[in-house]
């Protein structure tokens, strides 16, 4: 079972690499269970979206 | 209508400038980068009939005169300087780690992330990119540059490897860093006031 801080480095990995499907499932099970690291992950997709917008020098 | 180009190039100056900062690290690299953006937009035969399109142009103009700045100054540094610890980065990435979790690398209860309440609206307000724009200022500087390679300029961690000459697995610890810092610095300056 993955801890948060494991988790939260997959979150990260994930936007940068394709998980192997033990880490997807890895991560899904722990995301399902952990409203914390749901609510991380939201998070980063905020953050994702939030250097679109800035890189592209909307805001 | 067309714009007026010269006027606008004025007004958009400072945020050109901040932009190229922010990235760059160095005023005067940042400098010659906006420099030669407004040489190639005063030359460039496009027309616009708004401010933010012709931003938008500009910093994607200004984006490339920053990744040749970057190409070329990956020529010049090493590559042990940016996978280097002399920045601290790794003490304070420790740091931010015990304050969230705890010895079994849960969550601590006072650190557990909640809901970020309508960041569409956040992205709205003009003070929310002063916040944004303070937090990557924050970052530690080589873990800021990696970040901004990787979501500003649109590099693969592949071609950041390249650049800086980190490894792959590297590479993904300092974009964690990043991230971790960020979500983490955003979360007290500004959603945890905005929170419903």
């Amino acid at each position: 079972m993955l801890s948060c801080k494991q988790a939260t480095e997959l979150m990260s990995q994930e936007q940068d690499r394709p998980l192997s499907l033990a880490e997807r499932a890895g991560l899904r099970l722990h995301v399902w269970i952990c409203t914390g690291c749901g609510n991380y992950r939201r998070q980063m997709a905020v953050l994702r979206a939030a250097c679109r917008r800035f890189g592209s020098g909307t805001p | 209508m067309e714009l007026d180009r010269q006027s606008e190039l004025n007004a958009l100056r400072p945020d050109l400038l901040r932009f190229a900062r922010l990235q760059l690290r160095d005023a005067g690299a940042a400098e010659d980068a906006v420099q030669e953006t407004l040489l190639a937009a005063l030359t460039g035969g496009h027309r616009f009939e708004s401010r933010s399109s012709y931003k938008t142009w500009l910093i994607s103009i200004l984006r490339n005169k920053i990744i040749d700045i970057i190409r070329a100054q990956s020529r010049e540094i090493t590559a042990t300087s940016l996978a280097g610890d002399e920045d601290g980065s790794e003490a304070g990435d420790e740091l931010l780690s015990e304050s969230l979790f705890d010895r079994r690398g849960h969550w601590k209860e006072t650190a557990r992330p909640g809901r970020w309440a309508d960041p569409e609206a956040s992205f709205e307000q003009q003070q929310f990119w002063r916040v944004f724009e303070a937090c990557l200022d924050h970052l530690p500087e080589k873990t800021a540059r990696v970040f901004m390679m990787r979501e500003f300029l649109g590099f693969e961690t592949g071609e950041i490897c390249k650049e800086t000459g980190i490894s792959a697995s590297n590479c993904w610890v300092v974009l964690h860093r990043a991230r971790m810092g960020l979500r983490t610095c955003l979360e007290e300056s500004w959603f945890a006031g905005a929170k419903t």
